[in-house]
């Protein structure tokens, strides 16, 4: 039987269109970009190209997208290339409390280097109180960096508002777009953010490769150092393949994103409410509406997250969990814990994350498997006595 | 994560031993929820020998598997012998475990411990 495959949210299989975008880049339009001669041109044109395509799904002007390898590196280079390019202004940076690690470890790396850092508090459904956000800020502020949907519980953050209050103090601000863009529509001028992280395989481009956006006139520092490319802002050579798929994903989301969006939000809705209707002591996490179309996270009391997915596993289901077993802390999720849920419950979430592949008939096919595997772990489990 | 060996997936597909002996000997509780792992272990006991082992766990797979082998290595054995049974041999016993989960065998080894000490305090009671 064919994997079902239900963590999107993780990474997506390369669009077959995408990756026949980019082979001819390895090996017959392989001359870097930064030379001279005419084979090296025809690279040059290409990123140039994928360059507008990222642009013009933003809202943006090409100049103002840069290169990546990574949504990590984007997040990366957005909080401590500001930081660092608005040190003489001020030493204080918002975020809030349930953001991708890749923003969250920057921001503890800047405490440790005389940067302090404020991290909002969320409601139950994971959305930032903007009244925090108002009260938060100071004379020293510099950054407000506040992701637009959340990678595990899926809710959407009213980016435009924070955008209006960041701007509104001449606070400098940046959002992780990751889950969104592609997905989405995402247009930095109605979210009024400064700087946004894209990354490729998020929406069937390939991994190794994401853009920034940064709006003219913001203060950024470069994190790598050593040549020329992107405007002086990114040195190394650039990932010609990479970028070439990317600009060829976002020619695809654009074509099918909005179809799919509805599409999704309706597979999802249905399979909430078919595991809710099925299963008993089970709660859906993130908020209902302002949720990703593709997101779907539950909390199975009384049972713990690796398991279920070792069980689901053994019927051909990918999904992932919030649980810290699958990691080597003894945390679970700080997203989970951040919307008040117990221990016990944020051990025992799942999430599946819905693709363009996905079905109405693997879906039926997990919610008919799923009660068996919760009812075989909490016959073992010591904490469920029902 | 590395991945599970053919056993531990072997003894969490189909643990061995899961359950409440009614009227235990002896009863081990350990691990904290906030941690992911809770067990259970309740062992029966006849002229030394435990007779009888059952668990019940809350946890990720290393933990039911080393639970179920745990009870497993235990049936049969003097009180003694049994506590012979460290971490270490239950891992072994799992074709090891990834780094990450040895902590789970560790678990095990205070289930058990727990479970004799309840019994030997009942002993004495008697």
């Amino acid at each position: 039987m064919k994997m079902i495959y239900l963590d999107h949210a993780a990474t997506t299989a390369t669009d077959p269109e995408v990756l026949e975008a980019m082979l001819p880049y390895f090996h017959e339009h392989y001359g870097n970009p930064s030379s001279i001669y005419s084979m090296s041109r025809v690279s040059k044109n290409a990123i140039e190209n994928a360059r507008e395509i990222v642009a013009n799904a933003l809202g943006a002007n090409p100049k103002e997208i840069v290169f990546t390898s990574s949504g990590s590196e984007c997040d990366n280079f957005a909080i401590k290339g500001v930081a660092l390019a608005k040190q003489q202004k001020g030493n204080h940076i918002i975020t809030s409390s349930i953001e991708h690690h890749a923003v969250l470890y920057t921001c503890k790396f800047l405490e440790k280097n005389g940067f302090t850092v404020t991290y909002l508090p969320i409601d139950q459904d994971g959305i930032v109180k903007l009244d925090e956000l108002e009260k938060a800020i100071t004379p020293q502020t510099i950054l407000i960096t506040v992701m637009h949907a959340n990678n595990e519980i899926g809710t959407i953050q009213p980016i435009r508002q924070i955008g209006e209050i960041a701007r509104k103090n001449g606070i400098t601000f940046h959002t992780d777009a990751v889950q969104t863009f592609g997905h989405i529509p995402v247009n930095v001028d109605n979210l009024n953010v400064d700087i946004l992280s894209i990354s490729g395989h998020k929406f069937y481009g390939p991994k190794g490769v994401g853009a920034l956006y940064i709006r003219k006139g913001i203060k950024i520092t470069p994190l790598i150092h050593g040549g020329d490319q992107e405007r002086r802002r990114r040195a190394s050579t650039e990932n010609v393949p990479g970028i070439i798929g990317l600009g060829k994903a976002v020619e695809i989301a654009g074509k099918v994103m909005k179809s799919e969006a509805i599409r999704q939000t309706k597979l999802r809705d249905e399979f909430i409410r078919a595991i809710l209707d099925n299963i008993d002591d089970a709660r859906l996490n993130g908020h209902p509406s302002l949720r990703l179309p593709n997101n779907v996270n539950i909390s199975f009391e009384g049972i713990e997250g690796e398991s279920i997915l070792l069980n689901l596993d053994i019927e051909r289901i990918a999904a992932s969990t919030g649980s810290a077993c699958s990691s080597s802390s003894l945390e679970p999720s700080h997203v989970l814990l951040s919307i008040g849920l117990t221990h016990e419950f944020a051990h025992g979430s799942v999430r599946f994350s819905l693709g363009k592949q996905t079905t109405k008939d693997e879906l039926d096919y997990v919610v008919e498997a799923l009660p068996g595997i919760v009812k075989k772990l909490r016959a073992m489990s010591p904490l469920y006595k029902k | 994560m590395e991945p599970y060996s053919e056993k531990v997936m072997d003894h969490f597909r189909n643990p061995r031993n899961v359950g409440e002996i009614e009227n235990p000997d002896g009863v081990g509780h350990v691990g904290n929820p906030m941690c992911g792992d809770v067990m259970e272990m309740y062992i029966k006991v006849k002229d030394n020998v435990i007779v009888d082992a059952k668990f019940k766990t809350f946890g990720c797979g290393a933990a039911i598997a080393t639970s179920s082998m745990a009870t497993e290595l235990v049936i049969g054995k003097t009180i003694d012998e049994a506590r012979q049974i460290t971490n270490k041999v239950v891992a072994e016993a799992l074709d090891g475990l990834p780094p990450v989960k040895m902590h789970c065998s560790n678990l095990a080894e205070e289930a058990l411990e727990a479970a004799i000490k309840d019994y030997h305090q009942k002993q004495k009671k008697n």
